[in-house]
């Protein structure tokens, strides 16, 4: 796990961006009501690393971000596209720690699911 | 192959030929064509000087099996040897149709065929009337029936004086008795055209560069620069009556109900028949009778069913409707000369059936009161003379378009087998495609078949647009997750939260970044630039009105060279830097806000731009200072945050370079004043914008156009135009004339109190940033290495400035000047 930030730096509803020590991009975000949720940066339909400033919200109860770009939905649950299932984020793991926001590497995630 | 030919491509001969392919494909077909291109709508003629193009008027399509000759006129009909000549060819035909139409009756008269003399009835005339109008004063018409007050109209249009001429006691004499001819003429008289009845012309001569037309009135004459001569028409039998073809005692081909001539193979469809006698001036009856022809061809015994004359004017706020029968046993009537509206209705004597009547300034019941002509009246008479709400369901049979011969029933039947809008109906029943008079009564089936159109603005919010605004105005709620928990479901998404943050913005002006109203922001405007492909953002500021001074380019220019940004002229009049790093923005804005600079909005649902040219400060057709008001307007508007953008434009004269008819509140100077248009619109469905005011002063002009966006911001939909509101608008533009300029809803004060508001507290968005660090804080690549910049972004050099990497190998190739090989091209 690798801490991020201050969780109080999220605004709720919103995303951030944080680099991690692999060189990937994580977006992490704050829902209303103060979960959190990482899935990678890259937006697969267009390449640039863009998700984090998507806005949330939900379809159909589902919680999602939609891509800044060309405004494709992705559960942020499991990542996948809902507009196209063949595409989907990759999933990190997500904890506060001591008000510090940490994140998972991949590889732990999938281990553990 | 049988061979058939038919003289004439007009609006009926189109008909023919579409109804006669569809029939029977085994025809072979030759058309003579005299105009220089194929059939187009005429009676939406007067569509042309509203900026409607010859190409938009087309009714032509390739049918099969159809030969097309324009420009080519016959010229001889040789029924022994049963072949049509023109000037280069020789037709044969088994079977001949004559669809030659009319042409404008000029009455005897010395000096009618001067130059400046005009008739109205061709693309051809209009052009010639409109290229002589130019740098003109004045103009008459010469009849003040139908065509006449269209043609007046347009006259009006070209920014000429105009004078109607009529001989008739009345306007419109034909549809009209003398009360309503009346109540007409005041309706005309408001629109500047002059009004001159019971006078006609005698004498047309040329003095001094300009015409003179003398009256039969003593000392009556008139000095102006082009006549059009509006007063009436004749049927083009020529051809016919050389050939010996029997024609009526007043002109046109004699046919019997099937259409067919004195010669069983000749048939005459159109404003040249004379069916038993009689010959129709509309096109409705020539539709009829082109596919009563079509089905005689294919082996059918169709019969003219009878024609319905009603009609009524095209004309921008005067309505004038006449239907059914124009006199019988029983008349009521009603006379409200405060507001201009005359309606009068002929009942049967026992008042049971409706047999026809005229509407004339408020024609609002005239698609229903139409279709029920010959059944039971629709409603209470007080409401149908009065205006009052009707409500009447009319029989299946009752016919709903008349131009088309469609009825109810077929309507209804269109839309449960699956037609959900207008354009659906259009194109499966054909009604409302030529007039569009019974696209009310269209949209009032389609209710009353049950579709309705959700408005709601997405899964969280049963409500649209227009009612939660009105929710969050009565109830004073600030906070999208108030709104969400009292009125909605769920946590929303992309549709509602930034449509509710535009209702906030519209409603308080507040930052838009502050507290929980940052979460609803779209990305844009997040971060008050437009995000580009590669994730970098580009930078707009306001240019007011396009005007800029050299030290302030120089500004752009440095800001764009230390940031390395690709700068482009954009389309709106101003300077577009692209390729910014997301935590560059705010260093960028620093330096702009330093030099005067302010955010130009490009990321928002809001006012964009006021587009002007250079009028009165250099231009020599400068009528008004199109500059300054441009720059006024977009400083009183700038940072207004509505239901869609909002664009404007301000041009010093008719000539119009700043393209403001396409724009959603446009402006044009007069000699007097200005012109207001609204509801323009390029983009994906270009439309030109509508008049609303004209001559009117810089107060009025701005007070209307405050309450004109306070009134859309009000009520639109989520991302709905203003093209595409005002087209919406139940009553359309005179109903938005009332609600804005008369006060009929009794909101204007209201509508003034928040444009008001909004301009005492606008702000600049982008100082609100620079100069709050908790906001400034958001402006990084990433969260935990601010200083870091995202190196997944890439640029490389094309023409000299940089764009996103990638970029050669993603275009085309443009080949310069390389032919294209013929036979590479297909067919
Ligand atoms: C920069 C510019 C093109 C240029 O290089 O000239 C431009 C660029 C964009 N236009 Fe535009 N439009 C630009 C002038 C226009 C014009 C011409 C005008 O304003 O006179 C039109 C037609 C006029 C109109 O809107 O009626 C125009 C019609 C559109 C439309 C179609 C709107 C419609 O009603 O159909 C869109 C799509 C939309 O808004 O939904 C659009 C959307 C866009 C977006 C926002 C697309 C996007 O989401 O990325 C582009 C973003 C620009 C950026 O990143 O800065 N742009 N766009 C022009 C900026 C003008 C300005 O100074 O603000
Ligand atoms: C400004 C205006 C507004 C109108 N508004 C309305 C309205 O609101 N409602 C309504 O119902 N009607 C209206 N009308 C009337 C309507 O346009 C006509 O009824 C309709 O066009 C008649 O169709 P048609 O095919 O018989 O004649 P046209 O449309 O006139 O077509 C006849 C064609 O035949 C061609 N032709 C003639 N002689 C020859 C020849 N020898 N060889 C080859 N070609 C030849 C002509 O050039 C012409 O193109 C309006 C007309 C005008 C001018
Ligand atoms: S619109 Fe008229 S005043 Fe303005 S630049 Fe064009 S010609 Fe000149
Ligand atoms: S009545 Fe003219 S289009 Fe329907």
């Amino acid at each position: 796990m690798e801490p991020i930030c201050a969780f109080d730096r999220l605004v709720p509803g919103r995303g951030v961006a944080a680099l991690l020590a692999d060189g990937s991009q994580v977006a992490v975000f704050r829902l209303l009501d103060d979960s959190l949720h990482a899935v990678s940066n890259q937006d697969p339909f267009t390449g640039a690393n863009v998700i984090s400033r998507g806005l949330v919200g939900d379809r159909g109860g589902e919680p999602v971000v939609i891509s800044p770009l060309l405004k494709q939905a992705f559960s942020l649950k499991t990542g996948v596209c809902l507009d196209d299932e063949a595409v989907s984020l990759e999933v990190y793991a997500v904890e506060v720690a001591a008000g510090e926001i940490r994140v998972g590497a991949l590889s732990e995630v999938k281990a553990s699911a | 192959m049988s061979k058939l030919v038919v003289i004439g491509d007009g609006m009926v001969g189109r008909r023919f030929l579409e109804a006669v392919t569809q029939r029977d494909p085994s025809w072979d077909v030759t058309v003579l064509c005299e105009e220089p291109r194929p059939a187009y709508d005429r009676v939406r003629l007067s569509a042309f000087f509203d900026g409607v193009s010859a190409e938009e008027l087309s009714l032509a399509s390739d049918l099969p099996g159809v030969e097309v000759r324009l420009g080519e006129a016959a010229t001889e009909v040789d029924r022994e040897a049963k072949v049509v000549r023109s000037a280069s060819g020789e037709y044969p035909y088994d079977k001949l149709v004559f669809a030659t139409g009319s042409y404008a009756f000029v009455p005897p008269m010395e000096g009618a065929d001067l130059p400046g003399v005009f008739v109205y009835r061709t693309i051809e005339d209009l052009e010639n009337i409109k290229a002589h109008a130019e740098g003109k004063r004045h103009g008459v018409v010469i009849g003040g029936g139908l065509l006449g007050l269209e043609a007046a109209n347009a006259l009006k249009l070209l920014g000429l004086e105009t004078q109607i001429v009529e001989f008739a006691p009345w306007l419109m004499a034909r549809q009209l008795d003398e009360a309503g001819g009346g109540v007409l003429k005041q309706h005309i008289e408001k629109l500047g055209i002059g009004v001159d009845c019971s006078t006609g012309g005698t004498k047309i001569e040329a003095v001094d560069g300009r015409l003179r037309m003398d009256t039969n009135r003593e000392g009556v004459s008139y000095d102006t620069d082009l006549i059009i001569f509006a007063a009436g028409v004749r049927p083009r039998d020529q051809l016919a009556r050389d050939c010996g073809i029997a024609v009526g005692e007043r002109g046109g081909i004699t046919t019997d109900l099937s259409c067919a001539t004195s010669d069983p193979d000749v048939y005459a469809i159109g404003e040249v028949a004379a069916m038993e006698g009689v010959c129709y001036g509309l096109v409705a009856p020539g539709y009829a009778m082109a596919e009563v022809v079509a089905d005689r061809l294919a082996g059918g015994e169709a019969t003219f069913p009878g024609a319905d004359m009603s009609t009524k004017l095209k004309l921008l706020g005067v309505d004038v409707a006449q239907f059914g029968a124009f006199d019988g046993p029983l008349a009521t009537t009603y006379l409200d000369p405060a507001n201009g509206t005359y309606a009068k209705l002929i009942l049967s004597d026992d008042a049971q059936t409706l047999l026809g009547g005229m509407l004339v300034g408020d024609a609002e019941p005239y698609p229903l009161l139409r279709a029920s002509v010959g059944g039971k009246v629709p409603g209470k008479l007080a409401d149908l003379l009065g205006g009052g709400e009707v409500e009447g369901a009319l029989p299946d049979g009752a016919q709903v378009c008349s131009c088309n011969a469609v009825t109810k029933g077929e309507i209804m039947g269109a839309i449960h087998e699956g037609c959900h809008d207008v354009a659906e109906i259009k194109a499966c029943t054909k009604a409302g495609t030529s007039c569009g008079s019974c696209i009310p009564m269209l949209k009032q089936l389609l209710a009353e078949g049950g579709v309705e159109v959700s408005k709601a603005v997405c899964e969280h919010f049963t409500q649209s647009r227009a009612e939660l605004f009105d929710i969050v105005k009565v109830t004073g709620i600030t906070t999208f997750s108030e709104l969400i928990a009292r009125h909605g479901t769920g946590s929303g998404c992309d549709l509602c939260k930034p449509a509710v943050a535009s209702i906030l913005a519209s409603l308080s002006n507040g930052h838009i970044l502050d507290g929980e109203q940052a979460a609803l922001q779209d990305t844009n405007d997040h971060f008050l630039a437009n995000m580009q492909r590669n994730g970098t953002y580009s930078v707009v500021p306001r240019i007011p009105g396009g005007e800029i001074t050299p030290d302030k380019l120089i500004v752009i220019g440095q800001v764009a060279k230390e940031f390395d940004l690709y700068t482009k002229i954009t389309g709106g009049q101003r300077i577009d830097m692209f390729g910014a790093r997301v935590e560059d923005l705010p260093k960028i804005w620093r330096k702009l806000v330093d030099a005067g600079f302010e955010s130009g909005h490009a990321y928002g649902k809001a006012l964009r731009t006021v587009k002007s040219c250079v009028g009165t400060d250099w231009c020599r057709y400068g009528v008004q200072d199109s500059v300054k008001m441009a720059i006024d307007l977009e400083l009183r508007y700038r940072g207004l945050r509505s239901p869609h953008k909002l664009k404007s434009a301000v041009s010093g004269c008719a000539r119009e370079c700043a393209e403001a008819r396409g724009k959603d509140f446009g402006v044009i100077a007069t000699e007097h004043g200005w012109n207001l248009y609204v509801g323009g619109n390029g983009g994906f469905t270009p439309r030109h914008a509508d008049l609303l005011l004209s001559d009117v002063d810089s107060e009025t002009l701005v007070r209307t156009i405050d309450r004109f966006l306070m009134f859309y911001i009000s009520t639109a939909d989520r991302l709905q135009r203003t093209s595409k509101w005002v087209e919406g608008l139940e009553g359309g533009l005179d109903y938005l004339r009332e609600v804005i300029v008369d006060d009929r809803l009794g909101i204007c004060e209201d509508l003034d109190a928040m444009m008001a508001k909004h301009v005492e507290t606008y702000a600049d968005e982008w100082k609100g940033v620079i100069d709050d660090p908790e906001k400034l804080q958001r402006f990084v690549s990433f969260v935990n290495a601010p200083e870091t910049p995202d190196p997944s972004i890439e640029f490389e050099e094309v023409r000299g400035q940089k764009f996103p990497a990638g970029t050669t190998e993603r275009s085309q190739p443009v080949l310069l000047g390389t032919p294209v090989l013929r036979s590479s091209q297909g067919k």
